[in-house]
């Protein structure tokens, strides 16, 4: 039954991926795309499970190196998608540099 | 001290939403900045409340690995420069996969080894299965080892392409259908060979693995420089779905959730790639660009213009539309063009910058540059917003893109490009081409626009000829 559940979660997810994202002016796709992907790294979760377990040698090895990378992915994104929208201005904050 | 598994997954209920509201707010200009702050705090949440999972008893190797982590993401996030993000967006995809990649890989041992750390029923229950996999699980590490893999080493590529460590352009060999073919092949009969018969170490485990990672970099190799932002989207649609399939190996409902909203969001993205080339997907990932027909040869004369007459006509015009394409931001000459743009403001022009769907090396990277260079972005006017506006401006300045403006792809039905919408610049009562030298764009399609009775080349660097005009305006 878990993955009956599960692929219920993921149809729905999707279906609301599509909705959401639908309508973003170009303008934004950038942003949009690095703050998507910084989300993506939610598999960091994962990672920390992996890492922090009790377990063979080599799965905490691989769970510490999944930490690692998802977290490049997670900050980098998010940060690099926040710098990016900090230079986004109106006609009347903009001009001076 | 540690959570309740149920305390632990009503809280990823509230990493959900925000992620939710944050994908949602950064749909609009207003909002978007703190939509994505809501999604770092979801984020943030998630994080701080798994690392109270019962699970997890040791904690060395999570610190040093996030503090490395960090620290990298921070330093590169804060350094890139904004002509190279592009490369920094493939290369966040690429950790993203490579992390889904090696979540599945350390889930196996949890699978296949009984230990001490699964004997609970924790919150990421991969629990009670130790004594043996099942075949649900070792599908879903299967899916998140292969999409993982293809994201990493796809990304890599995509990296190296985009930052010109190899050649951007499409790599097209005979025979480039049977060989992905077979490694289709070998992936599923490795995949049907370990689930049969799981064990650590397994050759068919380390066949599998080699070959997903051999795909990514055969699935990059032919897409072309110009077809770049489609080849981005996908990644990153790829990176989502790598992550929900390492929900599904762990059964957690957040990695789904996230992974695939993620992964839809991508799709769609890509798909406003390929429309705005005229091209389906499959074709953007199958075939080269432009190997199929001819072009008919364009014939004419080129009109070159200097500094100073080009000078002379924008100081009477009393509309001009930027067109900048991928060359802006090679020349780094977007400071220089809002510079230019604001002297004929004053001069009491109307000034706009067209931006084509595809300009650039990722969607929307035209836009990221301007908006660096202080263009507040109401000036930023889509491709199907400025047509209608062309025949009434006087001076239409293409500063650095070449397929997003050729004529061709309205008129020539032979052209590869031809049904791509593009920019009606040559409807523009004046057109001036910024340009290196002749030759043609990324595509290597010759553009009749260069040749039009309209057309004023100016030869030369691109932001060094923006920068004499703007030195002509100031004195």
């Amino acid at each position: 039954m878990e993955a009956v559940f599960l692929s219920f979660i993921l149809m729905l997810s999707i279906f609301l991926g599509f909705e959401l994202i639908s309508k973003v002016p170009a303008t934004l796709h950038t942003p949009l795309m690095s703050g998507a992907n910084a989300i993506s790294g939610i598999t960091v979760l994962g990672a920390l499970i992996a890492a922090g377990q009790d377990n063979a040698a080599a799965a905490t090895w691989l769970g510490a190196t999944a930490v690692m990378f998802a977290t490049i992915n997670v900050v980098g994104g998010y940060m690099v998608t926040d710098r990016m929208l900090g230079m986004f201005k109106k006609k009347d904050k903009g001009g001076a540099a | 001290m540690t959570l309740s598994p149920v305390f632990i997954n009503f809280t990823y209920i509230i990493s959900a939403i925000l992620f939710i509201y944050g994908l949602k707010m950064l749909g609009h200009p207003d909002t978007a900045r703190r939509g994505n702050l809501l999604s770092a705090i979801g984020m943030f949440i998630a994080i701080v409340v798994t690392l109270f999972a019962q699970e997890i008893i040791r904690f060395e190797y999570i610190i040093g690995a996030m503090l490395a982590g960090a620290i990298i993401g921070a330093l590169a996030a804060r350094l890139v420069a904004m002509t190279s993000m592009p490369e920094m967006v493939a290369l966040f995809n690429g950790s993203g996969g490579a992390a889904s990649l090696l979540v599945g890989w350390a889930v196996l041992y949890d699978e296949l080894l009984p230990s001490a750390g699964s004997a609970a029923d924790g919150v990421l229950g991969t629990a009670g299965l130790a004594a043996g996999a099942s075949t649900f699980t070792l599908i879903t590490v299967i899916l998140s080892i292969l999409i993982g893999g293809v994201t990493a080493s796809g990304s890599v590529i995509a990296y190296a392409k985009l930052a010109e460590k190899m050649t951007s352009a499409a790599i097209v060999f005979s025979g480039q259908r049977i060989v992905n073919s077979l490694i289709l092949l070998g992936i599923v009969v490795s995949a049907v060979m370990f689930t049969m018969d799981p064990a650590i170490g397994s050759t068919w485990f380390w066949v599998l693995l080699g070959l997903s990672l051999l795909l990514g970099v055969m699935a990059v190799i032919p897409i072309g420089g110009a077809d770049m932002p489609v080849v981005i989207s996908l990644l990153n649609s790829y990176s989502g779905l790598a992550a929900c399939a390492a929900g599904f190996a762990i059964e957690n409902n957040l990695l789904i959730v996230a992974g695939s909203t993620v992964g839809a969001a991508g799709i769609i993205l890509t798909n406003i790639m390929c429309k705005a080339m005229n091209r389906s997907l499959a074709n953007v990932l199958f075939s080269g660009f432009g190997a199929v027909k001819q072009a008919s040869k364009v014939e004419g004369e080129v009109k070159p213009i200097n500094v100073d007459d080009a000078y002379l006509i924008l100081e009477s015009a009393s509309s001009v539309v930027f067109v900048p394409g991928y060359g802006m931001a090679v020349a780094q000459a977007q400071h220089v063009v809002r510079e230019l743009g604001e002297l004929l403001e004053k001069n009491g022009c109307e000034v706009n910058f067209a931006i084509h769907p595809v300009a650039g090396r990722m969607p929307g990277h035209m836009n990221v540059l301007l908006a660096e260079a202080n263009v507040p972005y109401e000036q930023l006017v889509e491709m199907d917003d400025i047509n209608p506006r062309l025949p009434n401006t006087d001076v239409a300045i293409v500063i650095g893109a070449n397929d997003v403006v050729n004529p061709a792809a309205r008129e020539d039905e032979n052209s590869p490009i031809y049904g791509m919408p593009i920019i009606n610049v040559d409807h523009a009562r004046t057109v001036f081409v910024l340009k290196r030298s002749m030759g043609s764009g990324f595509s290597g399609v010759d553009n009749p626009l260069f040749f039009g009775e309209n057309t004023r080349m100016l030869f030369g660097d691109a932001k060094q000829s923006i920068s004499g005009l703007v030195a002509a305006f100031k004195s």
